[in-house]
């Protein structure tokens, strides 16, 4: 069983062979897309080194609900609806969604994930110990 | 130009790995091109055939039914030079394939020399507006002009075969072609 560290650890080895940054670039609070640059693709690459990282299984869509962002039941106007944002709240609660939610623009969304959130979802597939 | 570069498998194991050649020769024109007078094997060209040499093996374990494309490379080290009258050994190695895509280790050799080696991602692309990158049997057409039903084995070690649906894609074109009179 991992400690927090250990997870923190190799989530930032999987971000920096995945999107070639510096390791102290890598810090909780970085995000995903705008800070280390990860692009679309990237997400598949990372999920593949977190799965092998932690001997986990990621189902599509498990960490970057994207078929909720495609659905017109929950996207108006470009905007996710109150109906979206709670689908995305249960099915991302690993995430802080309290600032996307104040202005929901659907494009903004994928510059929500940070480094902390992502380490939130791995302690929530694998037994911690502290 | 035919965008082959690989020219032969040498070995291929369905779902796991394959093994291609690439024989380098001064007769190719884009040496000429590269560094005039100075005849070196692009770089990039050895990462297409790297990419040829695991695409291939990514689209068997699926049986070609999914649009597999190259979609990154992590990263990429060379380590030497390929010259004309090298043979490079490509090796390619399933890391992952899943749904969403798959990724492979991949190595270039001349001889015992460790030429280059890489990282690649390939996605699976599913979305129906993209049609049909490929016919159907283009695929069984480059698997038998670069040998993998000669050399290449099925997860269960039996010899590798063509699926069936590949195997009736290329009937129903060479009839249509036969009936049209236009036979390629």
């Amino acid at each position: 069983m991992p400690t927090r560290e250990e997870v923190f650890a190799k989530i930032k080895n999987a971000l920096v062979e995945a999107l070639g940054v510096e390791e102290d670039e890598v810090v909780p609070e970085a995000t995903l897309v705008g800070d280390l640059g990860a692009e679309s693709i990237d997400f598949l690459d990372i999920v593949f080194r977190l799965e092998k990282a932690f001997d986990i299984k990621i189902p599509r869509g498990e960490l970057f609900p994207e078929d909720v962002l495609t659905n017109p039941q929950y996207v108006q106007d470009g905007k996710v609806t109150p109906a979206g944002l709670a689908e995305l709240r249960r099915r991302m609660p690993f995430a802080n969604l309290e600032k996307f939610e104040q202005n929901p623009v659907v494009q903004d969304f994928g510059n929500l994930l940070t480094v902390a959130d992502m380490c939130r979802f791995v302690e929530s597939k694998v037994e911690i110990t502290d | 130009m035919r965008w082959y570069w690989i020219d032969r498998f040498i070995e291929f194991e369905s779902g796991r790995y394959a093994k291609a050649i690439k024989n380098i020769s001064l007769a190719e024109d884009h040496l000429h091109d590269h560094f005039p007078n100075f005849p070196l094997m692009p770089n990039s060209l050895v990462i297409e055939g790297l990419a040829q040499t695991g695409g291939l093996l990514v689209c068997e374990y699926r049986q070609f039914t999914e649009k597999v494309v190259l979609a990154k490379i992590p990263w990429a080290e060379f380590y030497c030079e390929a010259v004309p009258g090298d043979t490079l050994v490509y090796t390619t190695t399933i890391e992952y394939i899943k749904e969403e895509g798959a990724m492979i280790h991949a190595t270039s050799h001349k001889g015992n020399t460790l030429h280059a080696e890489a990282e690649i991602v390939f996605a699976h692309l599913n979305d129906p507006r993209m049609g049909a990158l490929f016919k159907p049997e283009t695929f069984l057409q480059m698997m038998r002009l670069l040998g993998a039903f000669q050399v290449g084995r099925a997860a269960d070690g039996s010899p590798l075969r063509p699926p069936a649906h590949l195997l009736q894609s290329e009937d129903v074109s060479y009839s249509d072609s036969k009936h049209s009179g236009k036979l390629t």
